[in-house]
């Protein structure tokens, strides 16, 4: 293991500075903006997953007091521009309000303002609509079959995007390979249902002729997506970035609530807000997740060593699509997880249905890639009757052969992935676990131990939109941090995004603190607004601890350097014989002429005769850093560096299982997490210790469940599940670290963290569970009816009373 | 649809301090607080009883202000996140030991977990991580995972130190 | 997710709540706890043109055990019941059946008349009424006080006995008097706190042998309404429980029910659950430590 480097204030303890706002109910949430004269939005939603809209009346609805308007479609559509999807298919227009046709249950049909929300549910009630059903369909599978309805004519298919990647000679490794298996898994729709909707409230000036926007949004680009809708320049819309955002996880996109309050507002010359309801969340609130059906032929050794992997990946985007097809697109940056596969081939699909448009979810599609791939291995290791953990360490990549070039282009930049998995299993203790299988079998429970070993790409980059679309020649995914010390030495981090509980004020001051040497708590972060932001793609991709604070570290570097030369310059010496400690310029040879923070500062901002010629006064810096790695187009057969830095976790689980109920309880949870450098570890250990939580939630309980004919079942939150303290089990982290050589302290990306292993390493412990009586599931969520049908049916297959024994 | 009924005054002591709003019959006592009294510390998250953030203290007892009309509250006192620390600019036990145990990442659930494990502790100073776990139960985290929440109760409660 | 518009009254007495009723007929509802009301409420699966206040009605309120029975006021809170242990010794499966209602919170507010005129056929309580044959006190304008046995109280999922104009005032739970009274209640949720995809609730009283001298036992979540089943814990009298006995009790009771299927569980599961949970029921009943008597 590196030695990770000592620092001052990176990898201590410090207490976020954000908690004392939320703890004391003084959060800015985009709830809590109270405008003179709001009004508020409530949504006619189509109860039908595919039908025209024959006649709407809103004149009922009008005619209620206090009711301000009633918007369509065939309003609105005209006066804005359309929401595109991020791969080639301009006939595939999303607006926020439906028009002539519907394509799923919950979709938008109007938009009513009125004085209070009630009273705009009361109006809402009485806007009357006709619709004339149409043939829809919901299975991915039946949506690609010839035949089946298609959810925009227009574009011709239901595939919104296709492409089979081949990176090497899969077919020859595979049929060179002693061994091969293939098998199905199956991802449900979940999403991360953070409990906080989306809010959006947006004001309008006439006289400045500026839209003031204040949303619960995690989504790059946002203000410059929002302007080009509503076809104004970006300098009339001012998105505010202070608002605190209750949880997001990667969904708050918000996109289409905002055109719509945004307009609603400039129309009406009124504050407007839409507060979406939990109902309207789930059901029109496009934030649902990846939806897969996974079909892999590994092709291995008598060791167990996987040489070839063929993947195809199913993915149901549902009625409508932004980004999420790229969810397919950034998994190609880790598509052999850690392992040492050689040649890959990778077909991903797209698929429109009847559904509620899919979107960004924690990890973007890498947690359901990772459960497909760990699946394999535990399959490996069963067919050759070999021990799941030994089959995964002959295949892990190790430490020596960093950086590391996979198949698919991109270099892994530092792991010792098996000194991970190591110290994990020692945690539980592994032998530990064993016992306590074997008791909890005795007990007459069925019992299993689960394993993952997942990789968290992390630092993210925008490759995958040159990947997945020819026309799009996006290279740099920057982010920025502008840095001002005040004529009293004070210093303000501005960064250019909100916040949706990562701690980025935490982050920026500790990393500005670290630089300059000064008291992280002493240094305010404060979130700019669009036009005073420099450019940021916000906090996606597990990016922040990397691009922020690469960003934040750039800018304190520069103020550094600047008073280094401000110094050298009054003390008559050369730069080099100066060090910068305790926050002052210090002469390495007479350390008694230092020149102090408040000298210094004092210089910049008042004794322009004291500066070297040439420097400006005053005292700021900004630093806008392009994404470590990148800044390259995909080769012609697909290649590309994805995201720059590949954090590690080896998840080890002990879980049994009530044979007659199918119920699953979980005893032992252990994480072993390898993010680099951590700079702030509570924050990095509360976001893996949540990522283990909603990976328990999508492995065991969650689901937007569809009728065949489209209606969502799980569209409230006495039925889509999300697990509480009794179902999350006490979590333990064991940390490693593996600097980064990319990046300025060594710290990786860990935003993802716990999320992206998890599911695996429980379904591998049900499975665990299962082997026994020769049973086992290849879908998730692993719900207690799933199981027991499962058990069921091996228990009528099983002839012979010979149970096949798992070997850890 | 027939006419709302006329707003009806709801004076209830919140925080210690007498309030009072004109208010629907409908009006819940969540959306009294945060938009008739502009306490906003106090969230919506699902508005139909299961996720907790709206919880509060009715009379002392930690209740779902979602499943509470304002005018059913009448006369009542309420305790809400706003209302815990023991002065100005000061923080609970407990809040500082959220602080302190990283108990909090989005701060959405936090005013609402808040009041439940303030309750438990008014109720056993000692608690369990059982008793912990069950007391928080009926309140959802998406952040957290719950392990710094439990580490922050046990600190507040004197049981062990957050970190070692 | 706001309730339609309603009138509000507070009724300042049960004969007020009385005379509100009959007026108003079927466009007022009481409102005790309100914990499922005010969400159904707020996704306007109910709207009620008048809510009748019960909460502040101390007639309604309050515990009493007597030597055969206690009698609970319909606006009793769930968290006072649950904290009275004297009610555990008197009635041991009420307070089993408590256990497994929803949080704190929830308790808090929520009251015993509230859960069993809702009628929720997964919820707890209305299953420990029909297992014990509680009888619901109902009280109208026009007719006075009728009461009902819990077998003719649960029609229908949320639909109960209740006239219009009829207030539930009172559930009065039978007392098993004597020593080796025990209970058990059992429930599959994927989540704490959640209706149960089924449930089972048991309870026995056993002779100094150990045999089985009185039962009572029912399912729910199996059937629109919670199932009880005097003629299988008929069959238990004079009885060890033995597993096999409780396991054929319990797959004939559970082959009398009636599941419906949703997102979570299907009718074949959830008729599996019964038959399961009765039989766990039954044998830990069956098995443990016995009240000394009430």
């Amino acid at each position: 293991m590196a030695e990770a480097p000592r620092f001052r204030y990176i990898g201590r303890r410090r207490r976020a500075v954000e908690h004392r706002r939320f703890v004391t109910g003084q959060g800015r949430f985009a709830a809590d903006i109270a405008l003179p004269g709001l009004l508020h939005v409530a949504i006619v939603a189509s109860p039908h997953a595919s039908a025209r809209i024959a006649r709407l009346d809103a004149s009922a609805a009008l005619a209620l007091p206090g009711v301000h308007a009633v918007l369509t479609g065939e309003e609105l559509q005209p006066e804005i521009e359309p929401m595109l999807p991020g791969v080639d298919a301009p006939e595939v227009r999303r607006f926020p309000l439906a028009r002539g046709v519907v394509r799923y249950a919950g979709e938008w049909v109007a938009a009513v303002v009125a004085e209070s929300r009630a009273l705009a549910e009361d109006a809402a009630e009485l806007v009357e609509v006709d619709y004339a059903p149409t043939p829809h369909v919901v299975d991915p599978e039946a949506a690609l079959a010839p035949g089946a309805p298609l959810v925009h004519p227009a574009h011709g298919s239901n595939a919104i995007f296709r492409r089979e990647f081949l990176w090497g000679p899969v077919e020859e490794d595979l049929a060179a390979s002693p061994h091969r298996l293939s098998y199905r898994v199956r991802w449900s729709r979940s999403a991360t249902v953070p409990i906080e909707t989306f809010v959006c409230t947006a004001s309008w000036n006439d006289a400045t002729g500026l839209l003031d926007v204040w949303a619960s949004i995690q989504m790059p680009k946002f203000p410059d997506l929002l302007a080009r809708c509503l076809r104004l320049p970006g300098n009339a819309v001012r998105v505010h970035f202070d608002v605190d955002v209750g949880g997001s996880y990667g969904v708050k996109r918000g996109l289409k609530h905002a055109i719509l309050v945004g307009h609603l507002a400039r129309r009406l010359g009124r504050p407007v807000r839409f507060l979406e309801d939990r109902l309207e969340n789930m059901r029109g609130g496009d934030m649902q997740g990846p939806d897969r059906i996974f079909d892999v032929t590994l092709g291995f050794d008598g060791q167990g060593v996987i040489r070839a992997m063929r993947m195809r990946a199913l993915d149901d985007v549902g009625a409508y699509a932004g980004r999420s097809p790229f969810q397919l697109g950034k998994p190609v940056g880790a598509i052999v997880g850690p392992y040492t596969i050689g040649s890959v081939a990778y077909e991903a699909i797209s698929v429109l249905t009847n559904k509620t448009p899919q979107e960004a979810v924690r990890g973007f599609g890498q947690a359901p890639t990772n459960y497909a791939i760990e699946t394999g291995l535990d399959r490996v290791a069963r067919a050759l009757g070999l021990d799941r953990i030994e089959v995964r360490r002959r295949n892990l990549i190790p430490p020596e052969r960093f950086p590391y070039l996979i198949p698919s282009g991109t270099l892994y930049d530092s792991g010792d992935y098996a000194r991970v998995l190591d110290k994990a299993l020692a945690a539980a203790p592994f032998e530990a676990l064993l016992r306590q299988r074997e008791a909890l079998r005795a007990e007459g429970k069925l019992a299993g131990i689960g394993i993952s070993t997942c990789l968290e790409p992390s630092g993210g980059n925008s490759s995958f939109e040159p990947l997945f679309n020819p026309k799009n020649t996006t290279t740099t995914w920057m982010d920025s941090c502008l840095l001002r010390v005040d004529l009293n030495g004070a210093v303000t981090a501005v960064m250019a995004t909100s916040s949706s509980g990562q701690a980025h004020e935490t982050l920026v001051s500790t990393v500005v603190g670290e630089v300059l040497q000064r008291d992280p708590d002493s240094i305010r972060v404060i979130h700019a607004d669009s036009l005073s932001a420099l450019p940021s793609n916000s906090p996606v991709g597990s990016r922040m601890a990397i691009m922020l604070g690469g960003a934040a570290a750039g800018a304190a570097k520069r103020i550094r350097d600047r008073l280094l030369r401000i110094a050298a310059h009054n003390l008559d010496l050369p730069e080099e014989a100066l060090e910068w400690r305790d926050g002052a310029a210090v002469p390495r040879a007479a350390p008694e002429r230092a020149l102090s923070w408040a000298r210094l500062v004092e210089i910049a901002h008042r004794e322009f005769h004291n500066l070297p010629p040439g420097m400006e006064p005053g005292l700021q810096e900004a630093f806008v850093w392009e994404v470590p790695g990148g800044g390259g187009l995909p080769t012609p057969d697909g290649r590309i560096q994805m995201y720059p830095c590949h954090s590690f976790e080896a998840h080890v689980v002990l879980a049994s299982v009530d044979p007659e109920t199918g119920k699953v309880a979980l005893h032992r949870y252990v994480v072993g997490h390898d993010c680099g450098v951590m700079i702030s570890p509570d924050v990095v250990h509360g976001m893996t210790y949540g990522g283990v939580a909603h990976g328990l939630g999508a492995a065991l309980m969650e689901k937007f469940a569809y009728s065949p004919d489209g209606q969502l079942l799980s569209g409230s939150f006495m039925d889509y599940l999300l697990p509480s303290a009794q179902e999350v089990p006490p979590i333990l982290i064991v940390d490693h670290c593996t600097p980064s050589p990319l990046t300025e302290f060594g710290q990786k990306g860990s935003g993802e963290a716990g999320y992206l292993g998890g599911p695996a390493a429980i379904a591998s412990a049900v499975n665990d569970a299962l082997a026994p009586l020769g049973a086992a599931l290849d879908a998730l969520p692993m719900t207690p009816a799933a199981i027991w049908r499962a058990l069921r049916a091996a228990r009528a297959a099983q002839s012979a009373p010979v149970p096949a024994r798992e070997t850890a | 649809m027939p006419a709302p009924p006329p707003p009806v005054l709801v004076e209830i002591t919140v925080n210690g301090a007498p309030r009072r709003a004109m208010v629907e019959p409908r009006t819940t006592l969540l959306d009294m607080l945060r938009e008739h009294l502009g306490l906003t510390g106090t969230h919506a998250g699902c508005e139909h009883g299961i996720c907790g953030a709206c919880s509060v203290l009715l009379e002392g007892e930690p209740v779902r202000a979602c499943c509470i009309f304002a005018v059913q509250a009448e006369g009542m006192s309420v305790t809400t996140v706003e209302g815990l620390a023991p002065a100005r600019g000061a923080l609970s036990r407990l809040q500082d030991a959220f602080c302190e145990a990283h108990a909090l990442q989005c701060g959405y659930c936090t005013p609402g977990m808040l009041i439940a494990c303030h309750d438990l502790l008014a109720r056993n100073p000692r608690p369990s991580e059982e008793e912990i776990r069950e007391a928080i139960g009926g309140n959802l985290c998406r952040c957290t995972g719950y392990q710094q929440i439990v580490d922050a109760v046990k600190l507040a409660s004197g049981q062990e130190a957050a970190h070692g | 997710m706001k309730a339609a518009p309603f009138a509000y009254v507070r009724a300042e007495s049960l004969d007020h709540a009385l005379d509100l009723l009959a007026e108003h007929g079927g466009e007022a509802k009481p409102i005790a706890g309100g914990q499922s009301l005010v969400p159904m409420m707020a996704m306007r699966l109910a709207r009620p043109a008048l809510l009748v206040d019960i909460n502040r009605l101390g007639a309604l309120k309050g515990v009493a055990i007597g030597p055969r029975r206690v009698v609970i006021g319909a606006a009793t809170r769930q968290r006072d019941a649950e904290q009275d242990a004297a009610l555990h010794r008197a009635v041991p499966l009420l307070r089993a059946a408590l256990a497994w209602v929803g949080h704190v919170q929830t308790r808090n507010r929520g009251t015993l008349g509230g859960s069993l005129a809702h009628a929720d056929p997964s919820a707890e309580l209305p299953l420990a009424a029909a297992v014990l044959d509680a009888t619901l006190v109902l009280a109208s304008r026009a007719g006075g006080e009728r009461r009902l046995p819990a077998a003719g109280f649960f029609l229908a999922p949320m639909t109960t006995a209740v006239g219009e104009e009829e207030c539930l005032t009172a559930i009065e739970w039978p007392v098993w008097e004597g020593p080796g009274v025990a209970c058990a209640f059992e429930e599959v949720a994927i989540r704490h706190g959640d209706f149960a995809m089924a449930s089972a609730a048991c309870q026995i009283q056993r002779d100094a042998e150990g045999l089985c001298r009185r039962a009572a036992l029912g399912l729910g979540g199996v059937a629109g309404t919670p199932l009880a089943f005097p003629d299988l814990a008929a069959r238990l009298e004079g009885r060890r429980i033995t597993e096999a006995l409780a396991r054929e009790v319990a797959e004939e009771a559970a082959a009398r029910a009636e599941p419906g299927s949703d997102t979570h569980a299907d009718a074949e599961y959830r008729r599996h659950l019964a038959a399961v949970l009765l039989r766990r029921a039954l044998l830990r009943a069956g098995a443990a430590p016995a009240r000394a008597a009430a």
